[in-house]
């Protein structure tokens, strides 16, 4: 009844084909077959925003989207946000401003802020609460996080 | 997750092909931030996914035809807000839209397939009913038009026969002045439910209707046409009673959101407050 199905996938520049039972997340197959553990998985049901990737450069929650209805598609994980050994701007400012306590939901944070500031480059405080709305942190670092971004947002050019 | 079997068709004759050859046991997929959700805890079952993202007809956005607007099963929440002429017709549902989940949800989440799983608690539904939307029901012999509160006939529980499933949604550009306002009261925003949820408009003749969610197993209406409510000068105990009066319809219940009494209270605090909403809107010629 429930084969697998081929499915062909743009992750990070690089194109995969490979085969998935259709039942399976995007997020395990990008954690548990190739390997891409930098998306983290914590409730599975859309809440916490750990699992935040960009799909065809929209952020969505990897727990919520089937592999299979990804096919064709393409993915940015927290692996593909900058070059191989380099880091982002939001990436440099949380290291900067002690946003990250424990890490686990930085991966998910990161995503959601570069898809907030290439949106908006300058958003009001309320504008990034807005866009981090569906990225919980246990330990609680959002003010950090809030002046990270800000940081980021007074650099560039209005 | 158990397993399931996974089909995308291409069309809509392959669609109703699919749901007549499985018949209940195939669920449709739109955004999934139910439905996974459901498979996942198993509240849901379904032997079959019917992926309608790559039918062809559907119109990847919003469009205005004949006095109408048109959001396609597979519009998701996120784009529908992108239409500046959408935000200004109908402010109202932009809020209640703007309210659902986060962004990475809304990215997903289909205005559609908020009224097609038929939670009590849908947050787009009491100002769908409002502005007066319509779902539009696609089966093998054509279509119909069902208004969207009876469309959602309890909890889980839709008009859809055997075979159909929701095309899009219309919602008419109003034609008169009309003034809307909605409201919601959560525990914590963008990941729990509502505990009541309203909308209300005021028309130019002095019509106040009210819509009220999450306080009963149907979306609950309202209709005052005393003018009481629509004149913000009239005194505010006469206001206060011609409200309850409307509230009175809901059947709030006591839940781990939230006690029936408080609820209730809840209605008459924010119904005030959006009717002020719609006063200003109406004002100020927005709808
Ligand atoms: C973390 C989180 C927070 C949320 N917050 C809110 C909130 O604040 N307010 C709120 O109202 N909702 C909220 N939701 C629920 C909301 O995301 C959904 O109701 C969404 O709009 C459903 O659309 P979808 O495209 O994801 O539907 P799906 O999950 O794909 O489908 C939902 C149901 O409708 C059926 N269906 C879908 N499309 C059709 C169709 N065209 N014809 C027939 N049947 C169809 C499916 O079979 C399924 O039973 C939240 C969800 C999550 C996970
Ligand atoms: S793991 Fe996906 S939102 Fe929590
Ligand atoms: S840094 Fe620990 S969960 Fe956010």
């Amino acid at each position: 009844m429930t084969d697998a199905l081929p499915v062909v996938l743009n992750i990070n520049g690089l194109k995969y084909e490979f085969e998935v039972l259709p039942y399976r997340s995007l997020l395990d197959v990008l954690r548990d077959e190739l390997g891409l553990t930098g998306t983290k998985e914590c409730c599975a049901v859309g809440e916490c925003g750990a699992c935040t990737v960009h799909f065809d450069g929209r952020s969505i929650n990897a727990c919520l989207m089937l592999a299979i209805e990804a096919d064709g598609g393409s993915v940015t994980t927290i692996e593909g946000i900058a070059a191989p050994g380099e880091m982002t701007r939001v990436q440099d400012a949380f290291l900067e401003h002690g946003a990250v306590q424990c890490g686990f939901c930085i991966p998910g944070m990161v995503m959601s802020a570069e898809y907030l500031l290439a949106r908006n480059p300058h958003p009001t405080e309320q504008e990034t609460r807005e866009g981090l709305s569906g990225n919980l942190c246990r330990c609680g670092g959002y003010n950090r996080m809030l002046k990270a971004i800000s940081s980021v947002s007074e650099e560039s050019t209005p | 997750m158990k397993p399931f079997s996974y089909q995308r068709p291409g069309s809509l004759a392959q669609t109703f092909d699919l749901l007549s050859e499985y018949g209940s046991s195939a669920r449709i997929l739109a955004g999934g931030t139910d439905l996974i959700v459901g498979l996942r805890q198993q509240t849901v079952d379904a032997s079959v996914l019917v992926d309608i993202k790559g039918i062809g007809e559907f119109l990847p956005g919003v469009a205005l035809v004949d006095g109408h607007f048109v959001i396609g099963a597979t519009t998701d929440i996120s784009r529908i807000c992108e239409y500046e002429k959408f935000r200004a017709t109908f402010p109202a549902l932009v809020e209640a839209m703007e309210t659902v989940g986060s962004v990475q949800i809304r990215n997903r989440a289909t205005l559609v397939g908020n009224v097609c799983n038929a939670s009590p608690a849908a947050d787009t539904v009491p100002p769908l009913a409002i502005y007066g939307a319509m779902v539009n029901v696609g089966g093998r012999d054509g279509t119909r038009l069902v208004p969207v509160q009876e469309f959602i006939q309890g909890p889980r529980q839709t008009a859809l026969r055997p075979g159909e499933f929701v095309l899009s949604i219309q919602l008419p550009v109003p034609n008169a002045p009309l003034g809307v306002g909605f409201a919601r009261l959560t525990r914590r925003r963008g990941v729990d439910l509502a505990t009541v949820n309203l909308s209300c408009s005021i028309d130019s003749v002095g019509t106040v209707r009210f819509a009220f969610g999450a306080v009963g197993p149907r979306l609950v209406l309202g209709v005052d046409r005393s003018g009481v409510l629509a004149d913000s000068g009239a005194p505010a105990g006469d206001r206060d009673a011609a409200l309850a009066n409307l509230i009175a319809g809901t059947s709030p219940r006591t839940d781990i959101r939230g006690t029936r009494d408080y609820r209730s209270a809840m209605l008459l605090v924010l119904g005030r407050r959006i009717l002020a909403e719609a006063a200003s809107r109406l004002g100020s010629g927005q709808p």
